[in-house]
């Protein structure tokens, strides 16, 4: 009717509770004490976040323009770091199901494939496993190639190499682990070699000559390639030994190494760059 | 076509063609890295790597070999490699122009100024990170992992093949005994890569990509790398197959090829064939000529090119460091060499005491 007015309708509304992530960061107790710097845009608060961030402070506050490029660095030394943190993820998960003896490993490892539908924990291991390797030759590919290994950086070359060796042990050590054809052959082909160790090694040069009398000091059940395996050959202790070592001993050096390689970056000057 | 162009290829593969054909197109891209690093030579060395790639996976057997779980990932790391090597000598050789018409460095251009690490450079590294865990999260979920049969002790495989980054080692095992290529060469390749910055260590040439100023150190690299490792991975992994034998890339494995062997000492060449007498019963009189030879090899190049050639070298190295280079130089080259030798005068062992173990 003309003159009459309209009602306004009366709408159903509902409202998310407001969330401004920027208000729980800056007034509330627990955003406080979690984030240490402010929200501005401006670079005495981008100091900040770097600083007070115990993953980012690895890094200066400020790098040189020409370190930061992709084109220089191509990341490959922050993604072996990066590859390296994804393999102790899925590593950890993968040891939650693994047992290391001859009786259960392989089972455990058909056990994977079989009961869990799409799963990929164990193809993101062995996959980023064989990444790594590339990731770090990509690294000391590009370090070589820009001089980056001179003074005063020749040490931390020097750990870079070892952990190049160490990279690759942990690859051939976890080679072993799913207990197929494929993975103690690999082994005995590899640690073949060991018995030709010179002097170590049975089958090694002048291991003859090392005797008391006619005691023999080296032979096959005394040389570094039993030490290695645990045995005259690929078996049940090899299984554990070299378990430990993928899981816990290499791991714990390359990850001592990893500190002094990265402490040693800022020390030895930041990332290379013209004198 | 196709067909003829397999035959052709599979013709041509052995080790020596193969070996030596990689060491003439790396000569050549030493001389001339100006032209390669170009675009348009970049583009066909792409089309063709690309396109006998493609010609290849319609072979039957080369698409096993090159699509066996564990092999796919040399081959992408040969993608990645031929690129950062083109991309690296691209901006060296730059630089090199750069360097020569006394401008500052594409690098040094952009040293004095700073960025913040946050947001720049986090955000190319969380992009790095990102697109890394797209790639293999991709990679994980169209390839399993392989499994085979359970271990078996008693039934071994032929060929049993070390995991892949070793397999350059393997095939040294053809040239050389175990305790060589198997111990002793890779603690060289150790104890070489750390003394490289103690050898090179003019800080001048330090973060930029260069060529011209660190020719000797970058072809001495890039050889190792390319050569010595990646390709002997190349032909331990696709080309080796039942008895370590040699097979063409579309070649299919047969166990039963047979391969002649008639390899001779070094001690039955001289003894035997030159001076038509037995061998001598006393190893180390047997083995005289090798030792001579060995002494000569890692004797007579110190001395004679400190004089010669690396005469400004040795000046700037000194006494300790020129040793130590030319030690591990010479190893380096033992191995080309040793593998020369084999394929052109069947040569077996250089020295040869199978009475403890001690063959070179």
């Amino acid at each position: 009717m003309p003159g009459q007015e309209e009602q306004p309708k009366k709408k159903f509304s509902f409202k998310f509770p407001e969330f401004s992530f920027k208000d729980f960061r800056l007034k509330t107790q627990v955003g406080k004490s979690v984030f240490r710097h402010g929200y501005a845009d401006d670079d005495r608060d981008r100091a900040l976040t770097v600083l007070t961030n115990v993953f980012f402070h690895l890094h200066p506050v400020k790098v040189r323009k020409s370190g930061a490029r992709f084109g220089f660095t191509w990341c490959a030394g922050g993604l072996s770091f990066f590859v390296f943190l994804t393999l102790v993820v899925s590593g950890i998960l993968l040891m939650f199901y693994y047992r290391p003896t001859v009786e259960y490993a392989y089972n455990d490892i058909v056990a994977m494939r079989e009961h869990v539908p799409f799963g990929i924990m164990r193809e993101l291991h062995r996959w980023g496993a064989h990444a790594m390797i590339i990731t770090v030759w990509l690294h000391m590919f590009r370090v070589f190639m820009t001089g980056s290994y001179k003074p005063p950086r020749e040490f931390n070359w020097v750990i870079g190499v070892i952990l190049l060796v160490l990279t690759m042990l942990l690859s051939f050590t976890g080679y072993l682990l799913p207990w197929d054809q494929l993975a103690i052959w690999a082994i005995t082909v590899g640690s073949n070699m060991a018995r030709a160790t010179p002097f170590l090694g049975h089958e090694g040069p002048g291991a003859s000559l090392l005797k008391l009398g006619d005691i023999q000091l080296i032979h096959s059940g005394s040389d570094v390639r039993f030490a290695l395996l645990g045995g005259n050959f690929v078996g049940a202790a090899t299984l554990l030994r070299f378990y430990i070592l993928h899981c816990v001993a290499i791991p714990t050096v390359v990850v001592l190494l990893m500190a002094v390689h990265f402490w040693r970056i800022r020390k030895d000057g930041g990332i290379s760059a013209p004198l | 076509m196709i067909e003829a162009f397999k035959h052709g290829v599979n013709a041509f593969c052995n080790p020596t063609s193969i070996f030596s054909a990689a060491v003439a197109l790396f000569a050549l891209m030493m001389a001339f890295p100006a032209f390669f690093v170009s675009t348009p030579a970049a583009l066909v060395l792409a089309f063709l790597t690309l396109g006998f790639f493609g010609v290849g996976l319609t072979d039957e057997h080369f698409r096993t070999i090159v699509t066996t779980p564990d092999n796919v990932p040399i081959v992408g790391m040969l993608f990645i490699f031929g690129y950062f090597t083109w991309f690296a000598l691209r901006k060296a050789v730059e630089n090199d122009k750069r360097i020569a018409a006394g401008q500052p460095t594409l690098e040094k251009a952009e040293a004095e100024e700073k960025v913040m690490v946050f947001p720049y450079l986090i955000y190319i590294e969380f992009v790095a990170a990102l697109f890394y865990s797209i790639i293999l999260v991709l990679w994980s979920i169209f390839l399993k992992a392989p499994l085979e049969d359970t271990a078996n002790p008693s039934i071994s495989p032929n060929p049993s093949k070390a995991p892949w980054y070793f397999l350059g080692l393997q095939e040294m095992l053809v040239y050389y005994d175990p305790w060589i290529a198997g111990v002793l060469l890779p603690t060289f390749i150790i104890l070489g890569l750390c003394a490289i910055p103690y050898i090179d260590n003019d800080p001048k040439t330090s973060g930029f990509y260069s060529f011209k100023e660190r020719r000797r150190g970058i072809i001495l690299f890039l050889f190792g790398f390319w050569i010595l490792w990646v390709l002997l991975i190349i032909i331990g992994t696709f080309l080796r197959g039942p008895n370590w034998n040699f097979f063409g890339p579309f070649e299919t494995w047969d166990v039963h090829k047979l391969v002649p062997l008639m390899n001779v000492n070094l001690s039955d060449y001289v003894f035997v064939k030159t001076l038509g007498m037995g061998l001598p019963k006393a190893w180390y009189l047997r083995e005289m000529p090798g030792f001579i030879l060995l002494t000569l090899y890692f004797w007579l190049p110190v001395t004679l090119l400190r004089r010669t050639v690396f005469k400004k070298y040795y000046e700037s190295l000194g006494a300790t460091r020129y040793v130590i280079y030319m030690i591990l130089f010479l190893t380096m080259f033992s191995l080309p060499i040793k593998m020369y030798l084999r394929w052109a005068f069947n040569l077996k062992y250089i020295v040869a005491i199978p009475e403890f173990f001690f063959n070179i």
